[in-house]
């Protein structure tokens, strides 16, 4: 359903300037229907983005890593999150209390996982240049990817539920409860790492150590558990978010971490990276432009991809600090 | 080899013997690769040739990964812009296959600019995510745009022909990738120790001192992005010639890791570690033929551990 926002305003531009925000909003209100059917799946692929987006703005806040291999744990988080309710659809069924057992479970499984390849991986390379523990980074997401290639047969898989198809049906708008569920456990999941941030003392001292490590040592702040708990943490956000992302399409595939990886690294520093707020907000703006951007004309889904990573290299061009990043003075 | 630097004179006794070794050494390398395809089989030849094209465009990245110390992960992008080029000129445009090579080579590089120039300011990881993006943006165009053949990518590019022999077989063609690869190991070798190599080696090591000794780091990096693209976009040209076909799935994301895995396998930035990070990055899965599609699983562990393990690559070189 391309929609030719281009050609009416094009014919209204030719009138009195004055008439010009009128019509606008007169095209706006007669594709009322399409906007906020757009507006509704944005905000759904915007929260996905920015459940992902949180686990690399929190390991980047904190160590200043890009972590490659973070896209792949929400791919991981999905298929775990697979095994798991197949074990327990015989016990629970296949509603809502078995896919919330399989996304608690999947989380804590993928946390640790997280966890792991911190102590592995990334621990040693600390002080190592940053390219090496940039191709460390890679060198995991290849790992997990091509593993659950190996394990799966690269081949997909159906995440089947039994959720239904009934909504909140506004005319030409229409959201089902599976999506309204995912955006509210999403927006769950993001308070409850909000309070868990800024009201405990874990989430102070993890505020601390992107500030400023050396001086966190120096106050007897365990530096290391502290990252470990960041990796778990938005290694389970990830996972959370995989879950979602397999009830939402009802399919999972081992290359589905690679894009979504990088979309929300876009999202991230849409943000501002290292800003949890902004790992948030530009999840959203990413998911929401998206859906539009699909809408405009001559740009179908197939481009929708281009569009993402355009918009991230000029971004990076234009404004590397993001809408809420703070601009970092380098410090020889 | 030309030793008039004052550095060379004080102690040229001991530093030109093991310099003449290593000379014979190369030539009788060079001897015996002319040799092989004489004697091998079409697999053997065509196993090589593939190796030697890995080995440019290793070399390639090696400019920028191993001199420059920037992390490239669209490296296929400069590759496909190179092959496409000249498969665009010659399929649709009848045009002769080495009158391609300038047009591709020019707009492999004129690529590297339009990347390089505006992210090469940021910090390096985000030019790695930058240069992935880019990558992906450079295949899904190939994959969607009518001049270069959609999905099922371009098909009947012109054999080129030499002197009046049309290369068409296997051993034409690991003659032609042979000479590239020694061309790529030369420049390379020449760039190393130039003044320009040393700029590099400087900005790896310490950017805000390199930049405090008067070294343009956004401009120094850009050399490195370009003449990379440079290596990328003359073995694209002489991939679409052998191949006579290419697809956008060449051109993936993987193939990219795959260039940077050679790269890291034989250490960043030592020319004889990287051919026999190419070298073993072509053979492996040919003589472990089990492996099948647990190859990239291998690639990534084993990349995994040099980095943990053995930063330096297979093939250290020895520190003077």
């Amino acid at each position: 359903m391309p929609l030719l926002f281009c050609f009416p305003v094009s014919v209204c531009c030719k009138r009195e300037p004055e008439v010009l925000g009128n019509c606008i909003w007169n095209i706006a209100m007669s594709h009322l229907d399409i906007i906020l059917q757009q507006l509704a799946n944005g905000v759904i692929l915007g929260s996905f983005y920015a459940l992902v987006a949180l686990g690399y703005t929190m390991v980047y806040g904190i160590i200043k890593l890009l972590n490659f291999a973070h896209g792949d744990l929400y791919m991981v988080g999905g298929f775990v999150g697979f095994v798991i309710l197949s074990a327990v659809s015989g016990l629970l069924g296949e509603g809502w209390a078995a896919i919330t057992c399989s996304m608690v479970l999947s989380m804590l499984a993928v946390g640790l996982l997280g966890v792991i390849i911190q102590r592995v991986a990334y621990q040693p390379m600390l002080n190592a240049p940053r390219l090496s523990i940039l191709i460390t980074a890679l060198a995991v997401s290849m790992i997990l990817s091509n593993g659950v290639m190996a394990v799966t047969d690269g081949e997909y898989l159906a995440f089947t539920t039994d959720l239904g198809y009934d909504g909140l049906d506004f005319g030409n708008v229409f959201i089902s409860y599976t999506q309204l569920m995912l955006v509210v456990s999403a927006a769950v999941l993001m308070i409850v790492l909000t309070l868990f941030v800024h009201k405990t003392l874990y989430g102070k001292a993890m505020r601390a150590i992107a500030i400023d490590q050396d001086a966190c040592r120096l106050m007897g702040i365990n530096v290391n558990r502290i990252i470990a708990l960041t990796f778990f943490i938005g290694s389970s956000l990830a996972a959370a978010a995989g879950v979602m992302a397999g009830v939402y399409y009802g399919s999972l595939h081992f290359s589905m971490g690679f894009v979504i990886g990088l979309k929300a690294f876009t999202a991230a520093v849409i943000g501002g990276i290292g800003s949890i707020p902004g790992a948030m907000l530009g999840g959203l703006t990413l998911g929401i432009l998206e859906a539009f951007g699909t809408q405009l004309p001559f740009v179908g889904s197939e481009w929708k991809d281009v569009f993402s990573f355009g918009l991230l290299i000029l971004l990076l061009i234009v404004k590397p600090t993001g809408m809420l990043g703070k601009t970092e003075i380098e410090r020889m | 080899m030309g030793n008039s630097t004052p550095r060379e004179i004080t102690g040229w006794a001991d530093w030109l013997k093991p310099q003449r070794n290593r000379l014979l050494v190369l030539m009788v390398m060079a001897a015996i690769a002319m040799v092989i395809p004489l004697m091998a089989n079409n697999y053997v030849i065509e196993v090589l040739t593939n190796a030697w094209f890995y080995t440019i465009l290793c070399l390639g990245l090696n400019i920028v990964v191993g001199y420059a110390g920037l992390l490239d992960l669209g490296y296929a992008a400069f590759f496909a812009v190179g092959a496409y080029t000249t498969g665009i000129l010659t399929s649709k445009f009848g045009m002769n296959f080495w009158l391609t090579i300038p047009v591709a080579v020019s707009c492999s590089m004129l690529a590297g600019i339009i990347i390089g120039g505006p992210t090469l300011r940021l910090r390096s990881d985000y030019l790695a995510i930058v240069t992935l993006g880019f990558g992906e943006i450079v295949r899904i165009v190939a994959r969607n745009l009518e001049i270069t053949g959609g999905a099922s990518g371009l098909i009947g590019i012109e054999r080129p022909v030499f002197f009046g022999i049309e290369l068409s077989k296997g051993i034409h063609f690991y003659y032609v990738f042979l000479l590239l690869a020694i061309c790529a190991c030369y420049v390379s070798y020449r760039l190393q120790d130039s003044r320009l190599g040393r700029a590099w080696q400087y900005v790896r090591e310490d950017e805000d001192a390199a930049e405090a000794m008067g070294i343009d780091r956004v401009g120094v990096k850009l050399y490195a992005y370009v003449i990379g693209a440079m290596f990328g976009g003359i073995a694209g040209c002489f991939f679409a010639a052998k191949m006579t076909a290419i697809s956008p799935e060449t051109f993936t994301f993987s193939q990219s890791v795959l260039i940077l895995l050679g790269v890291v396998m034989g250490g960043m930035g030592k020319i004889p570690g990287v051919i026999v990070g190419a070298f073993a990055l072509v053979l492996f899965p040919e003589v472990f033929r089990g492996v099948g599609s647990m190859r990239m699983l291998i690639f990534a562990i084993v990349m995994l551990v040099i980095m943990l393990y053995r930063p330096e690559g297979i093939w250290p070189r020895t520190k003077s």
